[in-house]
Parts: C-alpha cells; structure tokens; sequence
C-alpha cells in the first residue's frame, strides 16, 4: 500500500484502508449540495490528489433527503479504486446541512466514534410529517445533539444556514468554510478560496459565508445549547396615565400571587388587557383567584395551568381582535424589516369573512334573535362570503380593519363574547370541580383547552374535539388514573385532523 | 430549456487526441460517442440520464458539425425505433433512456431490432435506476437482453473503463449484427473522474448520404419465413460471434493472483464495492491489487463459458456478485458448472441477499461470510475475531423524521392538490389515480390524492375499468392525473385516445408545467419557450379537442384555489357524459425562477421597477393549528415556537425562500382558514409619483395608528 506523504495527515488515527478519505454530505434537495460537491472535488483535484464525487440526481432531489458522497486518494502509484456510495461505519468527514440530517447521517451509521469528523447545521428545515400535526409535532433536535456527542470523533455544530443567510449566501459556502476551519483536510485555506473563485458564480457573498463558517468551525462550533437564558421580566407597558394607573393595581395583584404562578399570570394578563382593557385584566386576575382558593398542589401548579389557559380562553380570535393586531403600527415595521422593504412596500392581506362571524359581533340580543333564522344568516352570509384581498398599505382597505378593530369597546355586548365566557365558565367549573379531590386530573382538564383554537372550519373541529374530551372526562371522572387518560385523550386528539385516534381512545374508555 | 445548463461543459467535448477530460460520467459517454464516430443520437429523458439528453441538446452545434442527427424523441419507444437506421445501414446509431422503465416502453421497437440485427452499430444506452435513490419499481433490464438476445455491457463504474465499453458496444454490436446495451446505474452516472481523449469522428456515412441511396434487405423484415430464420440466426452465428469477439478482444478482465482457493465474479459495476469491502477486510490495496481472484464481467450478457470455467478452475469456491433478482447470471453459470462437471462450489444469493441494492455494508458481510465458510484462513485475524467492542449510540429511528422528495417551493401542482383534497372534502373519497411524474408527489402527505402509478402516460388508462361508473349508478366519477409530460409521451393516445373511444364517464386533470418537469425540465410539444430546434407552443386543450374530447377546460393559472376546485366540483357534478377534462397550466416554479431570477437582479440593479413578492403570516393571529400546513407542504412554510409562556403549539411562519406563488393565500383563503396570511410587496425603484403617494398614505395610516395607541396601553413584546 502506498502510504500517505508527509503534508497529507493520517485521517484520522492512522485507520486508512488504503489511504483513502471519505467524505458524506446529507443535504435538503435545494441546499445547493452539488455546488459544495463540485468545490470539494475541485479542492483536492488542485492539490493533486485523485478524487471521484458522487450524486443522484432527478426527482429524488427534490426538497427529499440526499446524499453526496466523495472519495480523495493520492493519484501517483496508480489509479486508486474508489467506492461510489458511503458505508456505514467507514466515512471519515460527514458534512450536514440541517440538523435531522445530522440525525439521518448518524442512523445510517455513517458517524462513528473511531473515525468520524461531524460538521452539522443546527438550523431545521422541518419534515412535512412535523408540520402536519395538530400540535407540536416538531422532532427533538436535542436528542439528536446528544447522539452526535456520542457518535463523533470530532463534532462541529452550529447554525451555519444562518451564518450562510446574514453574510447574503447559502449554506454550501458556509459549511464550505466550515469543513476549512475544521482542519479534517490537509489543505490550506487559501486552496478552499481559490476552489470558490474558480466556480465564478457569486463569489464575494460566497467568501463571506466561507469566512463566517470557518470562523465558526475554528470555535468549535459557536452555538450555545437554546432556550436556557431565563424570560426577561415583561417591560412596562406606556400609554395614558388613568390606564397606567389601572395597569399598576393590576400588577400589583398579580405580583401578589405564589412565586409560581407569577411569570405566567402576569404574560396572561399582558394578554387580556391588550386583548380589552384593565377591566378584563381584573376579571382575569378574580378567575385566577378562584383557582388559588381551591388549589392544592405545593407548587400550585393547578395556578399556574389556569393563569395560562385562562388568559387563552379569555384573548379569544374574533374578528376585532383580527383586525386590531392587523392595524398596529408595530406590524408594518416587523414586515418592513423582515422583507428588507425600502421605502415603497404593497401589503395585501387576506381575509374570508363568512356570515356567522358577522352575527357573532352583533349585540348579544339581536344576534340571537337573528342565529335563530337560519334563511336570515344564509342571507347574511351570501353577502359576506367571500375571499377579500384587502390593500393595507391603502388607506380605504385600512380604514375599514382600523374602524372594525374600534369596535372592541362593544366587545363585551357581543353575542361572541356572551357565548365565549358561556364556554370559559362551563370549562373551568369542570375542573374546579375536581380540584379538591383530584388536583392532578383538574390540571389536565385545564390543558385541555389547548385544542381550541384556528378560525371557522378549524375551530369548530377544535371544538368538537374540545367537546369529545369533556364527554371522556365525564366518563373518568372518579377513578384513580383519572388525569393520564385525560392527557392522553388530549394527546389523542393533536394526533391527527380528524380525530379518528382521538375516537379510537373514546372507544377505550368507554369500555370501561 | 432543460433545468441545468451544460453550455460550458460542452466545450470539452471538443477535446482532441492525449487531452485529459474532467467531469461526470454522463458526459463523458457523450464524449465517447463522438469519438467512435456515431451517426445518430437519440433517446428520452429521465433520472439517471437526462443530463446525457441535456448534453446532446446542447451540444447541437458541434453534432451538426460533425454530421450527427440529434433527435429528442418523443417516447423510448421512439428512440428504440430510431436505431432501424442501423438495421441496413453501416452507421453507428446511440438511444439512451432510464431502465428498466424505458426499456419497458422501448421493447416493441428493440425486440424487432434484436430480430432484424444491425449492421451498423447500435447502441442502447441505460440508466438503471435501482437502488436508493431510485425513483421507479426495482426490476433489472437484464431481464430484456436475455429475452430479445441482445447484449449487455455493464462496465466497471469509473470514466475510462465507461468510455472504452462505449468503443466496445459499437464493435461488438457490428462484430455480431446485434444490437448492444450499456447499462450504468445511477451514481455511475453521475460518478465525476478523468479520461484521456481522442479525436471525435465523423461517421463514414451520414444519415444524410443514407438517405440519398436508400437500400433494403428482405431477410432484415420480421415476417414469417424471415422471422424465423432470424431466430436461427441469433443461435447460429449472432451469438458465437460475439463470444469469439468478448474473449478474443478481454472484454472482461481478471484481477488478482492466478492460484487461489477462492474466487469471486461480479458484474462490471459491482467491481469497485467488491474492491472496497476487500480493502476494508484487509484483502486489497487501494489500487484495487487484491489476494482474493475477481472475474470482472464487464459484458454481462451473454457468458463466455470458457472463460468462466477457466476461472473456476482449481479453485475450491466462487461468490457471483449480482444485484438485483432474479439471478440471471448465477443461473446461467450454474448450469455452465454442472454441464463441466465442475467441482466447485457456486455461492451468490445464497450468502448476498436475493433484493436490493448491494451497499457497502451488504458487500462487506456478504463477501466476509463468504470468505468465512470457503476460505476461512485468507482473512486477517483481526477479521476473525475482533476485538474492541462498538460503543452504543442512541437510536434515532423514533426522532428523525422521513423526508421523501415532494414539491418544490412555489411549484404550481400544490394549489391542483389543495383544490382536490378541498373537492373531496365536499363531495367525499373518490377514486384516483396517477400518472408518472413530479405530481406524483401528490399521493404522499400532506395530499395523500393518488392510489396508483401505472406507468407513463398511463394514469387516465389506469382508470379504464371504472369508466362509466356513474352510468352504472356508482355515483361517483373516477378521476385521474397526468402530467403534461406523460400526455405527450403516450398520454394522449393510450390515455384519452381509450377515454373518448370508450366513452369514458371519468375526469381527467392534466397538470401542464411547461416542461417535462421531474426530469430535469426538458421542452416537449406544449412548452411555452421558443426553441430554435423544437417546435413547441402545440397547446394540450387543442389536442384534447382533436380527438374529440368536448369537455375541456383550460385553466391558465392553478395558484386560483377557488376557481380550480370549483372547476373540479364542476367536472365531477357535471350532467354531461362522457370525458371531462381540466388543463391546469403554471410554469414549473424551478425553472421559472432560474429564468427569471437573474433577470430581476439585473432590473434592479439597473434602477428598473420591480415588484419583489413574498409572503409572511402574523404569529400573533396565526392559532398554531396547522390546517394551512396540511393543504400546503411548501418547504418555505414552516413553523417556529415563539418565545411565549402562553403558547404551546409552534406558529406558521414562511421563510426568507419564498417565492410569492401566493398558494398559501389561496389556500387559506379558499378553504376558509384563518386571516394570517399576507403578502408584502417590495417595490424596488419605485416612479416619483409612486413615492409621493405613498408618502401620503403612510402619513395618514400613521396618524390613525398614532391616534388609537395613545388611547391604549402598549406592551412593548405584545404589538
């Protein structure tokens, strides 16, 4: 076997079946892996070196999980004979360009801790599977952090689609400079740049990244491990002295209640407040109350549940709130900065209106008077119905939300808002109910709420899913393991759209 | 315009004698091609060779030079039927297409060729695509070169031994009067490497001088008496003549020591995963000089039983190495061993598993155990009973979702599949089938529309049965999709050619991106692009009218939700009999962008105005409950968790990839979701006029806002 000279180091720990390098990169179809692919291949080409890349191309690209794979071997002593695809256990640098893919590459055994350089991007491009579910259905990053550590020689992880974005480029150019910083190949940095002028196509924006990803590999990955920093206390709010001053009694309550429960009473009644006025805040602050009476948990978790769900069930999505949160001026200025907007930017927002929502903000009385006219509604209805494109940055479109969101001082005479805090009481006399005797199973009928939510068809299914829930915990109520079938069911229902496993484990229980 | 441009790669085509040729091994059979003198080139497009189509098609100029037809075909089985030209004529005729489902569509047309026999040489060039990565049903074409006897070079997978099996399949094909195929799996085709090349060549006679003095020759026309004696022929002479030219000429080589107990054969391309697991059990160099003997069959049909019994010879066992089932060769050399006499031992998929793709990992155990049962002494000790224990990693199998290929960001067949999932939620399940194509990815979530492929241009076929279910009273239509590259590869006659003919009370919904788009984005008869060898702008709808389908509807844009599911309600609610259907045209959103998106930087740049849209969702309006996801599935919608205490579901958000195709918007608003979508509209050197209006507007718009927010408390996070 031809050994490998002096200015090529032993990759890694003298374990070369024929002194052979090999290189896997897991990408997202779209990531512009060839054009890592082709920097690498023209890299070792111009240090002399014999190598070969491989890719599969077509419909298999196509926003899917794909594979290069290349292979660099000393030329002179003869043709080396080069593997076409990666096996597990014998890759030396495995390249990923997002963080499940990092999972993949490990899975497929491709990273071992014998041999292996892993360079990742933390970033998440999510899996259709992940974005589908009702709930939180997105795939634990750290888990695949954790068998990274384990499964690397060496790791390098950090957010290198970032770094890729803010230097104007793409991913290739910074996990380019990534695989440079990391040293995992014999060949000076002034190499990898020329491999990237050679390629001719944006070349500056391109050394930006490769600089920026370099710098990153060369720290070791710089990315501090997410959400440990501890929520900054919420700023105080501005506005009109009287509101100020109702804003502070109603603080101070909240800064009265346990420890526990005050971060999240205080987000919740941010939230009411926004949503009406301080009076509401205070109706908040007399539910959460109730709750801290009745609560028996040590941590009063049972609180703490409440001063979430209630605050949700209370800020609830009508059609003011709508165009309120669509009217702010710190909505133009997130877009304006998000889109990179110069001075002259069309905002069209859209909008379906159907004829029930137009009912529901009617004074309770009249409202009911006309739901109870079915033909009266579909009149309704037949005139409202219809997808609207509404101009915002115009100011006639604008003024119809802005004079829509004014209505919320009537709020409270709405037939929607009589119907809301119909449900709301309903709810929370249902678990206050249990929470004396079983505070764990009140906690979960609590949570329950969380599958409340979306606009028209959607949030009538939340609601009949909301419903299905209730009738299980009617039929649990009393036995022991009351609060896990509860949560379960719960689960259940985010599984899926229709509720077909929620059904399933009504089925269950009412077996019982 | 295909979706990649090899312009600048073409240029090496030109190369001369003792230049070295750097690229991918697609190219470089182009290459070979010209330097052996080929007289015609052809084929259709598909993974793994569309790049070699690219190539021919934009290598024109330099085909013209030399005298070289280059002709798209319209269907493999076209390209198949292509190569009559070398069944009178000594001209040198190259069709390339993807296997084995190419093959499958070509066998008409290469059955009769392998019948007439050539004397000129033909060559049929494969991609087969098996194994990961693999877009297709997982067969072999082999199956095909034993069924028509015509022969089969599977070369080892590097440049030079691809380029000199494309010399090899033009004089064995002329050597034998039968037709050859080079057959190269998916990542031979892309495998990048280097090569020495040689002059190109003119072909001793053109098409064009051919087809000033036509001949013909009854004995080539598969009729009867003629048929038969051609069968005669193939056994007689065809046959001997190319084992005389496979042994006399090494086609296929030997590696490794003469004398050893063991020896393994594998086809060409499996040669270098053989080499690799060797190398790792410590049995070859990186070189590929192994201690274990290898029989490399770089033709693998039809087997030189001389040399294969030479092989065996003295040796106490053999592996074949053969991907993918049935095991032709094993077979075939099984009967050879038994007919010798032979003692040795035949090992294949005995030890190797019967399916699938052999990866590294399956070479390494297989040839290990192979090695342990028959020659146990030849691996090293650290083989045999290895030391260090493997650390334990956690499995990710539960945490790592599947990604499957799906729709590109913008592509115009997502809003034809978020109308359908809406029309079935109205009007109930209805039975659907597919064709072949990118919108096949409609079958998977977050669609799930589709429960069957039946091949190319087949989807409205594939339906036949339940033609004129509603007249039979089932109440329900069957509705298929095709897309417009399936409709002109056979679609239109196949499919809708037996829905008229049959009176077929079905819908149909061709999906028209402009392209035959999976491929690789390729023209074919409807493309909207102005080609200068092509004719294109033929618009499907008049096609559809031509044979007499009267229920067409064109639409022009599929982003309208509304207008395309209400056109779909129409077609399947509809009083009318017969064929009902829908064209559903966008430009394919890939290659629009790569048209479009130099353009824009350019107006830009040059102080031009151009609108830039993108589209966002307001997080504080968005609920978390994902409806819009599952009607979508675009890769720049996705989700993020915000970073409040109250939520606990994570919020849409659309990232910085968008390409404002505006289908989450219809789709959210066609279906009734939620108020979260918006578009912005950047404006990018806006007239004088234009700023001074919005100068106004904003200023009034502010005011309103200024006045309602000093009424209110503001929370700085909240807004």
């Amino acid at each position: 076997m031809t050994p490998l000279p002096q200015n090529v180091r032993a990759i890694p720990d003298g374990h070369l079946p024929g002194g052979i390098i090999k290189l896997a990169i897991m990408a997202v179809g779209g990531q512009g892996g060839g054009v890592l692919t082709g920097w690498i291949e023209a890299l070792a080409r111009s240090q002399g070196l014999a190598v070969q890349a491989t890719s599969v191309a077509g419909v298999a690209q196509r926003t899917g999980a794909t594979i290069y794979y290349i292979e660099i071997a000393q030329a002179d002593g003869g043709t080396p004979v080069l593997a076409l695809a990666p096996s597990a256990g014998d890759v030396d640098i495995v390249i990923a360009a997002e963080m499940m893919e990092v999972g993949r590459a490990i899975l497929r055994g491709l990273v071992t801790p014998d041999r292996t350089v892993l360079i990742g991007s933390t970033h998440r491009a999510l899996a259709v599977s992940e974005k589908t579910a009702p709930g939180d259905g997105i795939a634990d990053a750290e888990e695949v952090r954790a068998a990274a550590e384990i499964a690397a020689r060496r790791l390098i992880l950090a957010d290198f689609d970032q770094l890729a974005v803010d230097a104007g480029s793409i991913i290739s150019a910074s996990l380019f400079g990534a695989l440079a910083g990391s040293g995992a190949l014999p060949f000076p940095r002034t190499a990898y740049e020329a491999a990237i002028r050679a390629g001719g196509k944006g070349v500056d924006a391109s050394l930006r990244a490769f600089d920026a990803g370099f710098t990153a590999a060369r720290a070791g990955g710089a990315d501090a491990h997410p959400g440990e920093a501890p929520a900054p206390a919420p700023p105080s709010p501005q506005g009109p002295a009287p509101l100020l001053t109702a804003w502070q009694r109603l603080e101070d309550r909240a800064r009265a209640l346990p420890a526990p429960v005050q971060g999240m009473a205080m987000a919740g009644l941010q939230k009411v407040v926004a949503f009406q006025d301080p009076a509401y805040g205070a109706e908040y602050l007399d539910r959460l109350d109730r709750v801290l009476a009745l609560d028996r948990t040590g941590d009063h978790a049972l609180t703490r549940q409440a001063a979430k769900h209630i605050a949700n069930a209370m800020a609830y999505d009508d059609v003011m709130r709508v165009a309120d949160e669509k009217t702010r001026s710190t909505r133009f200025g997130r877009i304006r900065a998000e889109m990179g907007a110069g001075e002259v930017m069309q905002l069209t927002d859209y909008t379906h209106p159907r004829g029930e929502e137009i009912v529901s903000i009617l004074p309770a009385g009249l409202g009911r008077w006309v739901h109870a006219r079915p033909r009266l509604v579909a009149w309704i209805d037949r005139r409202v119905n219809r997808g609207r494109r509404l101009r915002t940055d115009r100011l006639r479109p604008f003024l119809q939300l802005w004079l829509i969101a004014g209505l919320r001082r009537w709020r409270r005479g709405t037939l929607r808002h009589a119907q809301e805090m119909r449900h709301l009481e309903a709810w929370l006399n249902t678990a206050m109910a249990q929470a004396d005797r079983d505070p764990a199973f009140a906690i979960e009928i609590l949570c329950a709420r969380r599958l409340i939510k979306g606009y028209s068809d959607t949030h009538a299914r939340g609601m009949s899913k909301f419903d299905r829930v209730m009738e299980g915990v009617a039929c649990v109520a009393g036995r022991k393991d009351a609060a896990d079938w509860t949560r379960r069911l719960v689960t259940a229902a985010l599984a899926d759209e229709d509720g077909k496993v929620l059904d399933g484990a009504l089925r269950t229980i009412r077996s019982f | 315009m295909a979706e990649r441009s090899f312009k600048a790669e073409v240029e090496h085509l030109r190369k001369g004698a003792g230049e070295t040729f750097t690229g991918e091994g697609i190219l470089a059979i182009t290459k070979a091609l010209l330097e052996n003198g080929v007289g015609y080139v052809g084929g259709y497009q598909g993974a793994p060779i569309s790049h070699l189509m690219d190539v021919l098609a934009d290598a024109e100029d330099l085909l013209t030079e030399l005298g070289v037809r280059f002709e798209a075909n319209a269907s493999e089985a076209a390209a198949g039927a292509m190569l009559a030209a070398s069944v009178h004529y000594p001209i040198r005729g190259a069709v390339t297409f993807k296997g084995p489902v190419g093959v499958n569509v070509a066998s008409d047309a290469l059955a009769n060729l392998s019948s007439s026999g050539v004397t000129g040489g033909a060559l049929i060039i494969v991609g087969e695509d098996y194994g990961e990565g693999s877009s297709i049903m997982q067969e072999r074409s082999h199956a095909f070169a034993m069924k028509s006897q015509f022969w089969l070079l599977d070369p080892r997978p590097n440049l030079p031994s691809i380029v000199k099996a494309v010399g090899d399949g033009f004089d064995l094909s002329e050597a034998s009067g039968t037709p050859a195929m080079l057959m190269l799996r998916i990542r031979a085709c892309h495998v990048t490497g280097q090569f020495e090349t040689r002059d190109n060549r003119r072909p001793p006679l053109t098409v064009a001088e051919a087809l000033s003095a036509p001949r013909r020759e009854v004995s080539r026309i598969v009729l009867p008496p003629m048929s038969y004696a051609q069968e005669q022929d193939k056994i007689a002479n065809r046959w001997p003549a190319a084992l005389r030219f496979i042994r006399d000429h090494g086609l296929n080589e030997v590696f490794g020591p003469d004398q050893a107990p063991v020896g393994i054969i594998c086809q060409g391309g499996m040669y270098n995963g053989v080499v690799r697991a060797l190398q790792r059990l410590g049995l070859a160099d990186m070189h590929g000089n192994t201690q274990v003997p290898i029989y490399c069959l770089n033709v693998t049909y039809p087997i030189v039983p001389e040399e294969f019994l030479g092989f065996c010879a003295g040796k106490d066992a053999v592996l074949v190495v053969e991907e993918g089932q049935p095991e032709f060769i094993e077979q075939q050399l099984a009967t050879h061993l038994l007919r010798a006499g032979m003692p040795t031992r035949l090992h294949g998929k005995d030890i190797l598993p019967m399916a699938g793709e052999y990866t590294g990992k399956v070479m390494l155990d297989g040839i290990e155990g192979f090695l342990r049962r028959a020659a146990p002494d030849q691996l090293p000790a650290q083989v045999r009973a290895p030391n260090a224990e493997a650390p334990v990693i956690p499995d990710l199998s539960q945490t790592v979702p599947a990604r499957p290929p799906g729709f590109c960001i913008g592509c115009p067949e997502r809003p034809v599949f978020a109308a359908l999932k809406l029309v079935q939620k109205e009007l109930g399940e209805h039975q659907i089938s597919a064709d072949i194509g990118c919108h096949l990815f409609g079958s998977l979530p977050p669609f799930n529309i589709g429960g069957a492929t039946m091949g190319y241009g087949l989807g409205p076929a594939s339906n036949g049965a339940f033609d004129g279910g509603r007249a039979a009273g089932g109440g329900k239509r069957p509705i298929s999709i095709i897309g417009d590259g399936g409709f002109w590869h056979n679609g239109l006659t196949s499919s809708f050619g037996n829905m008229t003919f049959n009176k077929a009370d079905a819908v149909a919904v061709v999906v028209d991106n402009f392209y035959s788009a999976a491929t690789g984005g390729q023209d074919i008869l409807s493309s909207r692009a102005e080609n200068p060898t092509k004719a294109t702008n033929h618009p499907i709808a008049k096609a559809l009218r031509g044979i007499g389908i009267g229920w067409v509807r064109q639409i022009d844009r599929t982003y309208d939700v509304a207008r395309m599911r209400d056109t779909l309600r129409e077609a399947l609610t509809s009083g009318l009999p017969g064929p009902k259907v829908i064209v559903a045209s966008s430009e394919c959103m890939l290659n629009r962008q790569r048209r479009e998106k130099p353009r824009r930087a350019q107006a830009i740049r040059e102080g031009r105005r151009v609108e830039a849209p993108r589209f966002g969702v307001d997080a504080a309006i968005c609920t978390g409950d994902h409806a819009c996801m599952r009607l979508s599935g675009c890769p720049s919608l996705s989700l993020k968790t915000l970073d409040d205490p109250l939520r606990d579901d994570p919020v849409a958000s659309i990232d910085h990839s968008c390409v404002g195709c505006g289908n989450c918007g219809e789709v959210a608003e066609a279906a009734i979701l939620c108020p979260s979508f918006y578009e912005a509209r950047v404006v990018h050197n806006p007239g004088l006029w234009e700023r001074r209006l919005n100068r106004w507007r904003q200023a009034a718009i502010g005011w309103l806002m200024r006045r309602r927010e000093q009424r209110r408390l503001r929370f700085g996070g909240a807004g």
